[in-house]
């Protein structure tokens, strides 16, 4: 069974790599710097030339671009190549303004297909895998990244999509699917059904899962892994840069491998927008290398992460990043402690078993922050005396000091007494701000 | 012979008590026992009803709600009364969680306690031993 899929690129030495990296992000720049006025604008105002890009090592001197750039730029102000060269768009799911629309070339989409057949080779897949793709299909790009991934190996896929659960299991059965791709909640919830139907994973012919465009814990990984009789692999990617298949793990399950000849990746002070070394935590920055329709440079994803280099132990030598510990714009200092809600959704979904309404309301009293999480208490973590409840408390109370390394007050309240605003639960409420 | 608790987790806050009990009223249930246990923060309302399963359904919808087996036994109403009936769960190893006494008086010298104990099983045979009348579920709706 081959182990990689691109053998010489996934373990190519550090300085071949920099060096193809050096040689693609030269010919990038000028590409964008001649067909994006927009980028063009935002380099002369930097003064910034094509020809101060030498390498990977002059990156820094780029500007950066924001989803609020996407968004001035809709719908096509960021395209690189006239629209009659580009086969496919792809859209983010924008549940704030406008979405942001991907353009691909033909050749975008045979990259974007050569990334995600790296990703289903890491999770053990070839020709003679059935791959059940359960993700959704269209603007959304899980379902065409995947499935895309799935022919370039030349398994046999299946275009599922995502709902009927029931369907879909049956379909697992009778077309012995042996990897599943799909959400990670989704991987549960068919997980729960299975449980439902008084089926069990020996059923099955699953091997393997490639769950992604969610943020999942590493305790769901191992509630999928036994529901399902599977191993369960990581992907990453956003719109943005093509989709599923920038970074994905591989046997290890201890990060993610970014696909540097195509995504040159950064850690920056999202603060500052100051590089960070090796190793440091920040806000990952993506600067894409190949494509051609839609080539965004120094990127931010919002997303905070740490990257590290070194060989891993399954031979791959591109960089990894860590699982995205939170996004940016989550991000709260309290009491001098950068604070993520996910890690605080971490602790909850391991107390509770679920994911319950939460909210973390932090003040200010005198000089000192005060930080309070309100949590709306379910039948099932009820009992009928004081002390289970001051137990629960105390056990979160805990948990969360354990993670965070402060002290947070816990409150239980009464279901549907956190306001949600359009559906959504406000999760933080800084006061701090608002003096 | 036990009966069915109703424990409704409350926050402290005005009007909730008023709430939770007038969604009882307007289903026509009957509340034969109540008792409210609170700390600063939050309270927890405890209720033996005439009709569980429509009180149950209505709480469920607007509260944190769970259902506890709790034993109804009938005391007598005198001096001693109360001290005995703890000497004999003491002396069966039966801890009492908590207590509180119904608002049904089976009759002019007897009072009906809501006990709830660590272990139902062990208390009921001590109790009845000792020859103490417990209350079914029923007879908590007829008296
Ligand atoms: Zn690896």
């Amino acid at each position: 069974m081959a182990k990689y899929w691109n053998e010489d690129i996934e373990t190519m030495d550090y300085e071949s790599m920099k060096a193809l990296q050096s040689e693609r992000l030269v010919r990038q720049v000028r590409h964008v710097y001649d067909h994006v006025p927009y980028y063009r604008k935002l380099m002369d105002e930097k003064g910034v030339s094509p020809d101060d890009i030498k390498g990977v090592d002059d990156l820094y001197k780029l500007p950066f671009l924001s989803k609020a750039d996407l968004r001035d730029n809709y719908p096509d102000g960021l395209l690189a190549v006239p629209k009659s060269e580009c086969v496919r768009i792809h859209a983010t799911s924008g549940t704030t303004g406008k979405r942001a629309i991907a353009f691909y070339t033909a050749k975008d989409i045979d990259i974007w297909d050569n990334c995600v057949a790296r990703a289903i080779t890491a999770a053990g897949g070839t020709k003679e895998d059935v791959v059940h793709i359960a993700y959704g299909y269209g603007l959304f790009t899980g379902g065409l990244g995947l499935h895309g991934g799935s022919h370039k190996v030349g398994c046999l896929t299946l275009p599922v999509s995502s709902g009927n659960t029931e369907r879909q299991i049956q379909f697992m059965q009778d077309l012995k699917s042996t990897i599943l791709c799909c959400t990670p909640s989704y991987a549960a919830y068919i997980g729960e059904t299975i449980a439902d139907m008084g089926l069990s994973p020996d059923d099955l012919t699953l091997k393997a899962g490639i769950f992604g465009a969610e943020p999942w814990t590493e305790e769901m990984r191992q509630s999928i892994e036994r529901s399902l009789g599977i191993k369960a692999y990581d992907i990453y990617g956003l719109t943005e840069t093509s989709g599923p298949g920038v970074a994905f793990e591989c046997e290890c399950q201890n990060g993610m491998h970014i696909n540097e000849d195509n995504f040159i990746a950064e850690i920056i002070d999202p603060d500052t927008g100051e590089v960070l070394p090796e190793g440091s935590k920040g806000e990952l920055v993506f600067t894409s290398i190949t494509k051609e329709a839609f080539p965004l440079l120094r990127y931010r994803t919002r997303d905070i992460c740490i990257l590290t280099r070194g060989k891993c132990a399954c031979g791959r030598t591109l960089v990894k990043m860590t699982k995205p510990m939170g996004r940016s714009d989550d991000m709260l200092i309290i009491k001098g402690v950068n604070v993520f809600p996910s890690q605080i959704e971490t602790v909850l979904l391991r107390d509770f078993g679920a994911t319950p309404n939460y909210q973390i309301i932090v003040d200010r009293v005198g000089t000192t922050d005060t930080f309070e999480i309100k949590v709306e208490l379910s039948d099932d973590m009820f009992g009928d005396t004081i002390k289970t409840i001051e137990a629960l408390e105390k056990k979160l109370s805990a948990d969360i000091q354990q993670i965070l390394g402060i002290r947070a007050k816990i409150s239980l309240v009464e279901p549907k007494s956190i306001p949600r605003s359009e559906g959504k639960a406000v999760r933080v409420i800084d006061k701090r701000k608002l003096v | 012979m036990t009966v069915k608790q109703l424990s409704v987790f409350a926050q402290n806050k005005p009007g909730r008590l008023s709430a939770l009990t007038g969604l009882l009223a307007q289903k026509g249930v009957n509340i034969r026992a109540i008792s409210v246990a609170d700390t600063k923060d939050f309270g927890i309302l405890r209720l033996i009803v005439s009709d569980t399963d429509s009180a149950l359904s209505v709480l469920k919808d607007n509260a944190v709600v769970t259902v506890t087996n709790v034993l109804a036994v009938i005391a007598e109403d005198k001096p001693g009364g109360m001290a005995k009936m703890m000497q004999t769960l003491y002396e069966s190893n039966i801890s009492v969680e908590y207590m509180y006494s119904a608002f049904l008086n089976p009759s002019e010298s007897n009072a009906c306690l809501i006990l709830r104990v660590d272990n139902n099983e062990d208390a009921v045979e001590a109790l009845t031993a000792a020859g103490y009348k417990l209350l079914s579920q029923e007879d908590m709706a007829k008296i």
